[in-house]
């Protein structure tokens, strides 16, 4: 047998194809897909008094902020909807995408340790930041259920809308996009740290330009000559089309929708070639 | 037996300094050459990696052409100073960086021990933690599930189990890491330094586990460490790194032998005095052979010159220990102004110690010689320099005597009968 006829399993080399995901690999590393889940979700609270609650409590609070700065103070209107219940939702789809970027971003940083001792596929961290988002999202979701619940209870009229057939595809978005955005960073980052510093207040005033606290029909209609910022923000149409599906208020566009789909896409394959790209050397630089 | 594992000119390269706008040019650069399809400009360059010159260049070498096969349940060692690229080489083996050229092709699965308890994490028990760890080194649920006796009994932390891993002492929290790389079963296994931090009997214990995967299961295992001892009690060969090249890569005795007079096969260690404090200029041992051979029961001497700043300075404590060639410290002694006064001269001092009958057995010995001020404790140097050889010259030696690593010492003494 002749060292050419030799059939190694794999290979370790400089170079890395422009896409190299091996899906194979993932599927083998599935437990610790879960594991990390588990970790995240169970670590996070220990020795806290409120544990869990706080899933609850941060969406509550900021939610009757806005109301109150917003609604009260500056009154910007919400239609039909209370407004509380209008802010509820928004900061529920936004608090999923926010939190799938920031965690994401860090991804190479935060796990230079780990990263820096043993090899697994390194895509299994952001995975499991955006599966442990997303069970704090369904949390979340219970939270504006109970307020919805409680609204329709008190005899405000509202509906969700056939558009909830979407939900899924929503959450896809939101994920594709906070992944995507975050892996690119993440994979900047490890080099030139000024990428890191922007994220954090970089995500908190994203969040105004992606009508999270105002109808987009309002922006519209106020400042006519900055809404094109808003509009062409895929964000807006995540936000705006999760408002209109579920509290029936606001406009959705199937080529606003399409638009941010698409955008999703792109961010997310474009995310996971910069991350491939970047993994294999960066406990060299970070 | 087939290879198993076979690397070709790995060769790792490091930007020296910080990484800072530098980069961003040199990646630039890199782009540019690329998008021509010309080769890397960054990878002619760079200089040898010799941490104690200056460098001249931006670019490192800290690996460079490294070629080696290992066969299946073979164990190889890997040896070298601070800085002369074991770490760089594992990181590579284990996937961690990528090589900045050639390839490593394996035929079996690597996991990297490269420090225990990776993914440990501290709020977590010990038993979630056997989970988390088995599935960061790859292994599945219910392979973890399977072993998870056999492991927590080989760690010996039954007790705390259910407790978490911040309650745990440093020891145990390595048992525990070692306990699960132990029964990871991955075709090749890379050890790095892990034995260092855990008691006398629980490097007993990992040792023979380690020896246990490879003939006993037909593992093959790359360890990689300092300690020349269990280096030679644990592996068949040895790759001895030097500033990032194999130097050696042999049987694992001729390996040490080679890495022990590396770069102290003089008999006559020299340097400049410092300017304001005390330190050893000169250090030159006179053996009975002459030259670096030593008889064993003749006569040794060690001369030191010494370079004082200033007359009358008190305190001064000089020692010396004789190494062998696992480094382990065989002889000691010292001569301390507080007792003895010496060295009382402004410029050079010349003292000497001598044995008059050295009873060291044959073998490759070394000195580490300490300068200190024995008042304030300040250490002004520490010299490994010097190194000789022990022969039985003169000594008739049957076939069944005279073996080497039998004993280090041989003191005099009679048999009655």
């Amino acid at each position: 047998m002749t060292e050419e006829n030799q059939d190694w399993l794999y290979e370790i080399t400089p170079k890395r194809k422009l896409i190299d995901l091996n899906f194979g690999e993932i599927w083998r590393y599935r437990d610790l897909l879960i594991l990390f889940v588990k970790r995240n979700i169970v670590t996070v609270y220990k020795q806290t008094i409120l544990g869990p609650l706080w899933y609850f409590i941060q969406p509550l609070f900021t939610a009757i902020t806005f109301t109150l700065v917003f609604n009260k103070i500056a009154n910007v209107p919400t239609g039909e909807v209370p407004p509380f219940l209008f802010n509820l939702t928004g900061i529920t789809a936004w608090n999923y995408f926010a939190q799938c970027l920031t965690g994401t971003s860090s991804t190479f940083q935060a796990n230079a340790g780990i990263f820096g001792k043993v090899y697994f596929p390194r895509v299994i961290m952001p995975l499991s930041n955006v599966i442990t988002n997303l069970f704090k999202f369904g949390i979340q979701m219970g939270v504006l259920l109970i307020a919805y619940l409680y609204a329709v209870a008190s005899g405000i009229e509202i509906e969700p809308n056939i558009n909830l057939l979407l939900f899924p595809v929503y959450i896809i978005m939101m994920a594709f996009m906070g992944l995507g955005l975050g892996m690119i960073i993440s994979a900047f980052t490890t080099k030139y740290r000024d990428l890191s510093v922007l994220v954090g207040f970089a995500t908190s005033l994203l969040l105004y330009i992606s009508a999270v606290p105002y109808p987009l029909a309002e922006v519209e209609k106020e400042m006519p000559e900055y809404a094109w910022i808003v509009q062409y923000n895929p964000l807006t149409h995540i936000i705006e089309g999760f408002r209109f599906m579920i509290l029936d208020t606001g406009i959705f566009s199937w080529y606003g929708f399409l638009y941010t789909l698409f955008i999703s896409i792109f961010l997310f394959l474009t995310g996971l070639i910069v991350f491939n790209r970047t993994e294999k050397n960066f406990i060299d630089t970070v | 037996m087939s290879n198993i594992l076979k690397a070709e000119d790995i060769s790792k390269q490091y930007r020296l300094g910080l990484v800072g706008t530098g980069t961003l040019s040199d990646d630039l650069k890199r782009w540019w050459y690329k998008m021509q399809g010309k080769e890397d400009p960054f990878l002619k360059v760079g200089g040898i990696n010799d941490r104690s010159i200056k460098a001249v260049e931006d670019y490192v070498w800290a690996l460079r052409d490294i070629n080696f096969e290992v066969k299946q349940g073979e164990v190889l060692g890997i040896i070298g100073k601070n800085g002369a690229g074991k770490s760089t080489l594992l990181k590579i083996l284990s996937r961690v960086t990528a090589p900045t050229t050639g390839s490593i092709k394996t035929k079996g699965r690597i996991a990297s021990l490269l420090e225990v308890g990776t993914g440990f994490h501290a709020e977590l028990t010990g038993r979630e933690n056997i989970f988390m760890n088995g599935a960061v080194l790859g292994m599945t649920k219910a392979d973890i599930k399977n072993k998870l006796d056999e492991i927590i009994d080989f760690s010996g932390c039954e007790k705390y189990i259910d407790t978490p891993v911040k309650r745990y002492s440093s020891g145990m929290t390595v048992r525990l890491g070692f306990a699960v790389a132990a029964h990871l079963e991955p075709e090749i296994l890379v050890i790095d330094e892990v034995l260092a931090v855990g008691d006398a009997e629980f490097q007993k214990k990992a040792i023979g586990k380690i020896q246990n995967l490879s003939s006993g299961e037909g593992r093959t295992v790359i360890f990689v460490s300092h300690d020349l001892s269990a280096v030679s009690t644990i592996t068949e060969k040895t790759i001895v790194l030097g500033n990032g090249e194999i130097i050696a890569f042999e049987e694992t005795n001729k390996a040490i032998a080679v890495y022990s007079k590396a770069d102290r096969d003089q008999n006559i260690y020299t340097q400049e005095p410092a300017n304001s404090s005390p330190s050893v200029t000169k250090v030159k041992i006179l053996t009975s052979e002459g030259g670096t051979i030593q008889r064993n029961r003749g006569e040794l001497t060690i001369e030191f010159e010494i370079n004082m700043p200033a007359a009358n300075m008190q305190n001064l404590g000089l020692s010396f220990q004789i190494l062998n060639h696992l480094q382990t410290p065989i002889l000691y002694d010292y001569i301390f102004d507080i007792y003895t006064p010496f060295c009382r001269l402004k410029g050079k001092n010349v003292l000497s110690f001598t044995y008059d009958e050295l009873l060291l057995y044959k073998g490759n010995y070394s000195l580490k010689v300490h300068l200190a001020d024995t008042k304030s404790r300040i250490k002004f140097q520490e010299i490994d320099c010097c190194s000789f050889q022990v022969e039985m010259i003169g000594q008739k030696e049957p076939e069944w005597g005279w073996q080497k690593n039998v004993c280090q010492y041989l003191d005099k003494g009679r048999w009655r009968i």
